[in-house]
């Protein structure tokens, strides 16, 4: 951390960096971490590139959005304040113009515009989530033992719709486990 | 109670309880199928035909998938205090975990089996998206307009990595303008429409 600066001017530091990327992140956070990484890392020297790859790879694992490496960054230089402030700023701004467009779409419910835009969405998002699919396994390293594990789990919870997915997640592991075990995985 | 409104006044408590749960138990990722079951499947509070362009709202606008649609589905149920619960709700435990691991990562950090493990974990949560995935593949089979809206889409993004807003641009118009006469058919699903 730079020495001229107090707790409250990295806070509000912080706060300047993650809000333009609360609205900056379209489509998913992975287009935050670029520029996150230069902010942190690079100009503020906050905190070390190892440092961040350490975090982003704790991040991926832990429950809830993953862009929450934004709050890691606030504790690690700011603490318990400096998480929470993060937090703010990550996610009130996307969350206030999220707000403002569902509670138009809401109020728009059996209106004919709005039902042809829930139909010409629906579409549109069977489009992306298998898009997501589909960026995740490849970013995953697209190993084939990841290919069976994810076909596995979709297929029992297509089957079994209603069962609780914990089982399916520690499965996961499981195998994994077993696999890296026997000396499948590299 | 009008068609397409939740069958039941769905209490704030009851919402945050639900997002602190999806919060808390979404490892390896997979929120939007967690709320997809938490909220549709086996509550009812929603149908798929309102969750599923909710999902597509939620992308397109900026900001995080899952918190977006966290906000869409409490503003549905109770309005303003409704999306600030459901936010509120699924952030506290990922917030509370992250503080705990910030604290300790370089502990496990190197530990490989638990490296393993994890990567398990995240691979069986891209299963529950794929699940999820299918559930909107199976809505959009309706008419070839969109099934070629749903395919374009997922080439495009997909295979081709265009970028999601110039692709959003062209097919949410031309998706939406396809789907506008059919309001004077018989609706075949129920789409909420009056």
């Amino acid at each position: 951390m730079r020495e001229q600066q107090s707790g409250g001017e990295v806070i509000l530091a912080l706060m300047a960096i993650l809000a333009p990327l609360s609205i900056a992140s379209i489509g998913g956070a992975m287009g935050i971490y670029a520029p996150l990484q230069h902010e942190t890392v690079t100009v503020q020297k906050w905190i070390t590139p190892q440092e961040f790859l350490d975090l982003f790879a704790v991040a991926r694992f832990l429950p809830g959005p993953s862009s929450i490496i934004g709050a890691m960054i606030g504790m690690k230089v700011a603490g318990l304040m400096g998480a929470f402030a993060a937090m703010l700023a990550l996610y009130i701004p996307s969350s206030a113009l999220c707000y403002a467009m569902a509670r138009v779409w809401n109020e728009g419910q059996g209106k004919s515009w709005n039902t042809a835009l829930k139909r010409g969405l629906t579409p549109i998002a069977a489009g992306l989530i298998m898009a997501g699919v589909l960026a995740l396994f490849q970013l995953s390293g697209g190993k084939w033992l990841t290919g069976a594990v994810l076909l596995g789990a979709a297929a029992v919870l297509t089957w079994k719709s209603k069962m609780h997915p914990f089982p399916i997640l520690i499965g996961g592991a499981v195998i994994f486990e077993a696999a890296w075990l026997a000396g499948l995985m590299d | 109670m009008s068609e397409g409104e939740p069958a039941q006044r769905v209490s704030l408590l009851a919402i945050y309880k639900v997002f602190f749960s999806i919060g808390v138990m979404s490892f390896g990722g997979g929120l939007v199928p967690w709320m997809q079951r938490e909220i549709v499947t086996l509550r009812g509070w929603m149908k798929d035909t309102d969750f599923l362009p909710g999902v597509a709202l939620a992308q397109i606008l900026p900001g995080v998938n899952s918190t977006n649609l966290a906000v869409f589905i409490g503003q549905k149920l109770r309005g303003l205090a409704g999306a600030s619960v459901a936010l509120a709700g699924m952030l506290t435990g990922p917030f509370l975990i992250m503080l705990a691991a910030t604290a300790s990562y370089q502990v496990f950090i190197n530990y490989k089996p638990l490296q393993v493990a994890m990567t398990g974990v995240a691979a069986a949560a891209i299963g529950m998206i794929l699940r999820t995935g299918v559930s909107a593949v199976k809505v959009s089979l309706d008419s070839i307009v969109s099934i070629a809206v749903m395919l374009a889409t997922f080439i495009a993004i997909g295979i081709l990595k265009w970028p999601l807003i110039q692709v959003v641009a062209v097919m949410v118009p031309l998706s939406v303008a396809a789907a506008w006469p059919r309001n004077a058919a018989p609706v075949k699903k129920d789409y909420g429409n009056a």
